[in-house]
C-alpha cells in the first residue's frame, strides 16, 4: 500500500524564540509549535485535551511541558500525555528540520 | 444520580460526605445546608483561637473550593427548619424546598445556657462557634473581667483563652473538683495549682442562680448570697444535642436524635451522625468516636457491607499551655478495681491505671502523657497485663522528652497516633511509603491524622522522619513551600531573593536549586511578581513567566478567543471614545458587547490575530480587565451633578485609576469613590473604598465582593484629596511587600490584622518611605497596547496565526 507522507514547512528555526508557542493552521488543522530553551521543538495539535477543550500554544512552557492556559494540566511535549493527577492525551506531530526550515509531518 | 441532602455543615458531616465521596465519587449529587456562614471549619481550634495560637483562615478544613470541586452544592447562612418524611423533603427557613433520596442529619449541638434569670443579657455567651469566639474577642478589648461558669474542659479552655486576652478571669463551678468527669482528686488538684500559677481565680462548689446588670451583665450571684462582678460570661456548663428539626419531623428523639448501630434514626432513608445523635443511650462530645460513626454511615448509604458502629471509648486531654493531661475509661475504684499508681509530686507528674481482672479500665495521666497512646491502645484492645510489672507499665520507655527513633521504632503498627481521627502508625508509614510523602501536610491530607485537634502532630513528624531515614529534612516537612519545584517559603523566597541580588526568574531557579528547572504555573508568576516588587523599576519583566491573560494583554475565553476592555478611567466616556469602540465591533463583528461590572466596556469573543489593529484602531489603554494589577475606580456622580454629593468623587476615581494603573500588585485591586455615604459606588465591597464626608474622605480597606464576600473596615479618615492619594500609595505598596503573590487584600488584612496595618500606616515616616518606593515603581510601566502595535516582534511572538493552505 502507497503511504502519502505529507511534509509542510511552518517557520523558521532561527525566527522561533524559546518557551513560546506559535499557532499554526495547516487547512483545518490547527497546530501549536512549541520551541524548548534546549532549542528543540516539537507540534501539537492545538487543543487542551479537557473536556472543555482550549489551545494550548499560549500555555506556559516550562522544560518539556506545557502547562493548558485555561485549565492548568501539565502535558509532555514529548509525547503529548498529560501529567498526573490529570489524565489524557495531545497528538503529537513529528518534526523535521533542514537548513532552518521546520517541517510538520502530517 | 440520586439526591443525598446534608442538614449542618460540621465537623461528624462534612467527614462523613468526604467518606462517601472516597466510596463512591459519582453516586450522589449532594447538597448541604449550613446554618454558620462559614465553610466547615475546624472547632476544635476555637480554642486555640482565643489563646492567640492561630486565626480564623487556618482552620477551614474544607475552603470553599472543595466544595465546588466535588460538585456539592452548599447553602451557608441557611438552616432546615423541616423535612417533609412522606414528600422526602426538606425545607430551609428562606423557604427553599429541597428533595433528597437520602438524608443525613448532622446538627451537632449547642452550648447549654443555664436556664436562670438574666441569662439572655448583653455579655453572656456559650463557646461553640466562631461568632462566639469574636464575641468574646472583642469583649476583651472593651471590658476587663470574665466569669467562666464551668470548670470542664471547654470552661478551662475558655479560661486560659481569656487571660491570654489580657482580662481576669473567675471561673466558677459547682464541684469541690475540676474536670470531674475525667480527673481523679490527686489530678485534679494538681491542675487547680497550675492554673492558679497561670493567673485563673477558681470559685468551687458555687451554683449560680442570678446574672445581675441592666442591658449588660454586670455580675452574678450565687445561691449562697455570694456575688462576683462580671463584663463578660462564658457559659461552659455542658452541650445539648441539636435536635428540634428531627423532633419536629417526627423522627423518634431520646437526649439525642435515636440512631441504631447503622446510624439510622426511625424513619427510612434519614441518618444521623455526630453529637445530635444518640447511639446506645451515649451521645459523643469529641470527635473520635464521632468520625468512627461517620465511616460506618458512608458505607451504609454508598450500598457497601458495614461493620456495625458499636459505641468507643474516648480518651480526652485538655489543650491548654503548660497543662499535659490525659484520661479515659473509669476513673473511680469501685471495689471490683485494683490500681497501679505513681505520683511524683516534684516533678508534677502523676500516673493512675484502673484495672480489672488484669486489664486495663481506666488510664489518668498527669504531668507527662508520652506513654498515653500506649496505654490507651491496651485499653481498647483489652490486652491481658498479668505478664507485665507495674514499673513497666508505668515507666516510659525512655526519659528524655521528645519521642526518639528507637521509641518509633518500637511502637507497634497498631498503635493509634491520631487519637480524633483513628489513624495507626501503620496506615501512617504505609501511606508515607506507598505514596512518596515527605511533608507533614502531605501525611495529614492523605491520612487525616494531625487534621483535628494537632496534637498529635508532633508524633506524626518523628513517624515521618524515622520512616524517611536519612532523606528527611526536618525543617523543609515543616512549613508550606510555594510549589512543587522548591522547599522554600514566601518569605524564604524574597529573602533569598534580595540577599542574594538575584535578578531574572532563572537565576532564581538555578541559584535556589529548583527541582524543575524552568518551574511551574505557580512558582514562575510569583517568582517574577517578587522581583519586580523587589528591584522596582531596575527588573525587566519576564512576559513568559506571566500566565496567558497577563501575557497577552487579554481575557482569553473558553472557546480561545479573547475580549477587550479600554480604560474608562472613573467610568467616565467621551462621544468620540464611544464611537470608536462602536466603528471597531461593527468593523470586527465583535459577538458581545456588554457593560462590565466596573464600569466600562468589554468586547467579548475576538480572534487572537485581530487584537493588535483593534487595539489600533481603538486607540485607548487597556483597562488592564485581566491583571493582576487595579482593575478599576468604580465612582458615583458625586457633587459635579448630584444633589446628594458632598465630595467630588469623579475626579478622585480618575486621579487614582491614572496613578496606579498597570502597577502589579498579588493580585487584582478594586476601588470604589463614593460621594457620600449612600455609597452608590459600592465602595464597601472594593478592596479599597473612599466615601465621601463632610469635610473630607473615609477609606475602607478589605472589602470583597467576590467569592468571600466580606465589608470593608474602616481604615481611617482623611481631610484632603491629596491625603487620600498619600494614605492609598502607602497602603498599595504595603500589600505589594507584605502579601504572598495570589493572597486579596480582604485575606491580606485578616492575616495581618487591620490593627496593625493601621499601626504601621500611623507613622508619616513609613508612609513617605513605603510612597517613594511605589513612586519609583509606577516609572517602570508603559503602555501596553501601544507598546504591541509598534513592535513586531510582540506581534510575531504573540498575536500572528500562520495559516497554510497546503498544495499551493
Ligand atoms: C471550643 C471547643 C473545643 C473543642 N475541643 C475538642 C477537642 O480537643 N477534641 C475533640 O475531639 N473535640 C473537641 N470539641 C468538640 C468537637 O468540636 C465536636 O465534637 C464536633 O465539632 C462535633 O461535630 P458535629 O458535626 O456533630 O457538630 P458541629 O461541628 O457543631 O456541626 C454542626 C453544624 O450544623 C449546623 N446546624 C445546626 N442545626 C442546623 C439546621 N437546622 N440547619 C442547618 N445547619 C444546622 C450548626 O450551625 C453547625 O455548624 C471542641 C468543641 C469546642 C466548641
Ligand atoms: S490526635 Fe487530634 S488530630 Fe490527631
Amino acid at each position: 500500500m502507497l503511504q502519502t507522507i505529507t511534509r509542510i514547512p511552518v517557520a523558521n528555526y532561527s525566527n522561533l524564540k524559546a518557551r513560546a508557542g506559535y499557532s499554526i493552521k495547516i487547512d483545518d488543522k490547527e497546530i501549536a509549535l512549541f520551541k524548548t530553551t534546549n532549542g528543540i521543538v516539537y507540534a501539537l495539535e492545538n487543543r487542551s485535551p479537557h473536556p472543555k477543550g482550549g489551545v494550548l500554544s499560549e500555555g506556559l512552557v516550562s522544560g518539556d511541558y506545557v502547562f493548558c492556559p485555561v485549565y492548568d494540566w501539565k502535558i509532555s511535549l514529548k509525547d503529548g500525555l498529560v501529567q498526573a493527577p490529570d489524565t489524557g492525551y495531545v497528538k503529537t506531530f513529528n518534526i523535521e528540520i533542514e537548513k532552518d526550515i521546520i517541517f510538520v509531518v502530517l | 444520580m440520586k439526591k443525598l441532602v446534608m442538614i449542618g455543615n460540621g465537623m461528624a458531616g462534612v467527614r462523613t460526605i468526604e467518606e462517601i465521596l472516597k466510596l463512591v465519587p459519582e453516586k450522589f449529587e449532594i447538597t448541604i445546608f449550613g446554618e454558620e456562614p462559614h465553610p466547615n471549619y475546624n472547632r476544635i481550634k476555637l480554642s486555640n483561637i482565643l489563646q492567640g495560637d492561630t486565626s480564623f483562615d487556618e482552620i477551614i478544613i474544607n475552603p470553599l473550593d472543595w466544595y465546588r470541586e466535588n460538585n456539592i452544592q452548599l447553602y451557608t447562612g441557611e438552616s432546615v427548619v423541616k423535612i417533609d418524611a412522606k414528600a422526602k423533603r426538606v425545607i430551609s427557613d428562606q423557604g427553599r424546598e429541597v428533595e433528597y433520596d437520602e438524608l443525613i442529619i448532622a446538627t451537632g449541638s449547642k452550648s447549654f445556657i443555664l436556664p436562670i434569670a438574666g441569662a439572655d443579657k448583653q455579655g453572656v455567651t456559650g463557646f461553640r462557634d466562631i461568632h462566639d469566639c469574636e464575641m468574646m474577642i472583642k469583649s476583651s478589648k472593651e471590658y476587663k473581667k470574665a466569669v467562666v461558669i464551668g470548670g470542664g474542659l471547654l470552661g478551662l479552655e475558655a479560661a486560659r483563652g481569656l487571660l491570654n486576652l489580657g482580662m481576669k478571669v473567675d471561673v466558677v463551678h459547682l464541684m469541690p473538683v475540676l474536670m470531674e468527669r475525667q480527673l481523679d482528686h490527686i489530678a485534679a488538684s494538681m491542675l487547680k495549682a497550675e492554673l492558679e500559677a497561670q493567673g485563673m481565680n477558681f470559685l468551687m462548689e458555687k451554683e449560680t442562680v442570678e446574672i445581675l446588670g441592666d442591658e449588660r451583665v454586670t455580675g452574678l450571684r450565687f445561691k449562697d448570697g455570694f456575688e462576683v462582678e462580671a463584663d463578660l460570661i462564658v457559659m461552659a456548663i455542658g452541650i445539648k444535642s441539636n435536635t428540634e428539626v428531627a423532633k419536629n419531623s417526627g423522627i423518634y428523639v431520646n437526649r439525642g436524635i435515636v440512631v441504631n448501630d447503622f446510624m439510622e434514626t426511625s424513619v427510612p432513608h434519614i441518618y444521623a451522625v455526630g453529637e445530635c445523635a444518640e447511639h446506645r443511650e451515649i451521645v459523643y462530645g469529641l470527635v473520635a468516636p464521632l468520625y468512627e460513626q461517620g465511616k460506618v454511615l458512608a458505607n451504609r448509604i454508598s450500598g457497601f457491607e458495614a461493620e456495625p458502629y458499636k459505641g468507643s471509648v474516648t480518651g480526652t486531654q485538655l489543650k491548654v499551655a503548660g497543662v499535659d493531661l490525659f484520661s479515659a475509661g473509669e476513673i473511680f475504684e469501685d471495689g471490683t478495681t485494683k490500681s497501679i499508681m505513681a505520683y511524683n509530686e516534684y516533678d508534677g507528674n502523676y500516673k493512675r491505671i484502673l484495672t480489672r481482672d488484669n486489664r486495663i479500665v481506666g488510664i489518668v495521666l498527669y504531668g507527662d502523657t508520652k506513654d498515653s497512646t500506649k496505654l490507651f491502645r491496651m485499653l481498647t484492645k483489652q490486652e491481658d497485663i498479668s505478664g507485665m510489672t507495674s514499673v513497666s507499665i508505668l515507666q516510659s520507655e525512655c526519659s528524655a522528652s521528645g519521642t526518639s527513633s528507637d521509641d518509633i521504632a518500637s511502637m507497634p503498627n497498631d498503635e493509634l497516633v491520631c487519637g480524633c481521627n483513628g489513624v495507626t502508625k501503620g496506615a501512617i508509614v504505609e501511606a508515607i511509603k506507598t505514596q512518596g510523602l515527605t511533608t507533614l501536610d502531605q501525611v495529614s491530607h492523605c491520612t487525616n491524622a494531625g487534621r483535628s485537634c494537632g496534637r498529635c502532630k508532633p508524633l506524626v513528624s518523628s513517624i515521618l522522619a524515622h520512616t524517611l531515614g536519612d532523606q528527611f529534612d526536618v525543617y523543609a516537612a515543616q512549613k508550606t513551600s510555594i510549589c512543587g519545584c522548591t522547599t522554600l517559603s514566601r518569605e524564604e523566597l524574597v529573602e533569598e531573593i534580595k540577599a542574594k541580588g538575584l535578578t531574572s526568574v532563572k537565576e532564581v531557579m538555578n541559584v535556589l536549586g529548583w527541582n524543575n528547572e524552568e518551574g511551574c504555573t505557580k512558582c514562575r508568576p510569583a517568582i517574577n511578581y517578587y522581583l519586580g516588587m523587589i528591584h522596582m523599576d531596575e527588573y525587566k519583566d519576564d512576559r513568559d513567566s506571566r500566565l496567558v491573560n497577563e501575557k497577552m494583554h487579554a481575557n482569553i475565553q473558553k472557546d480561545g478567543t479573547y475580549s477587550v476592555v479600554p480604560r474608562m478611567y472613573g467610568g467616565v466616556t467621551t462621544p468620540q471614545d464611544l464611537i470608536k469602540i462602536a466603528k471597531v465591533a461593527e468593523k470586527y463583528n465583535v459577538p458581545l458587547v456588554k457593560l462590565t461590572g466596573g464600569q466600562r466596556i468589554g468586547l467579548f469573543g475576538i480572534k487572537k490575530e485581530d487584537l493588535p489593529n483593534i487595539w489600533e484602531e481603538l486607540n485607548m489603554p487597556s483597562g488592564y480587565a485581566y491583571g493582576k494589577t487595579l482593575r478599576t475606580v468604580k465612582t458615583c456622580v458625586g457633587a459635579q451633578f448630584c444633589r446628594y454629593g458632598t465630595q467630588d468623587s469623579m475626579a478622585l476615581g480618575i486621579e487614582l485609576e491614572k496613578k496606579f494603573e498597570r502597577l502589579d500588585t498579588p493580585n487584582k485591586v478594586k476601588m470604589g469613590v463614593s460621594a457620600c455615604p449612600r455609597n452608590c459606588s459600592e465602595a464597601g465591597i472594593k478592596d479599597i473604598g473612599f466615601v465621601g464626608i463632610d469635610g473630607g474622605w473615609e477609606i475602607y480597606v478589605g472589602g470583597n465582593g467576590g467569592v468571600d464576600l466580606r465589608a470593608g473596615d474602616l481604615f481611617c479618615t482623611v481631610k484632603s484629596q491629596e491625603e487620600v492619594m498619600e494614605m492609598t500609595g502607602a497602603y498599595l505598596q504595603y500589600y505589594r511587600e507584605t502579601a504572598n503573590y495570589l493572597e486579596r487584600t480582604s485575606k491580606w488584612l485578616e492575616r495581618l490584622g487591620l490593627e496593625h496595618i493601621q499601626g504601621v500606616m500611623a507613622n508619616e515616616e513609613t508612609r513617605k518611605a513605603l510612597n517613594e518606593r511605589m513612586d519609583k515603581t509606577l516609572k517602570k510601566y508603559i503602555e501596553p497596547w501601544d507598546e504591541a502595535i509598534h513592535s513586531e516582534e510582540i506581534q510575531e511572538k504573540y498575536y500572528t496565526k500562520h495559516t497554510i493552505k497546503v498544495g499551493e
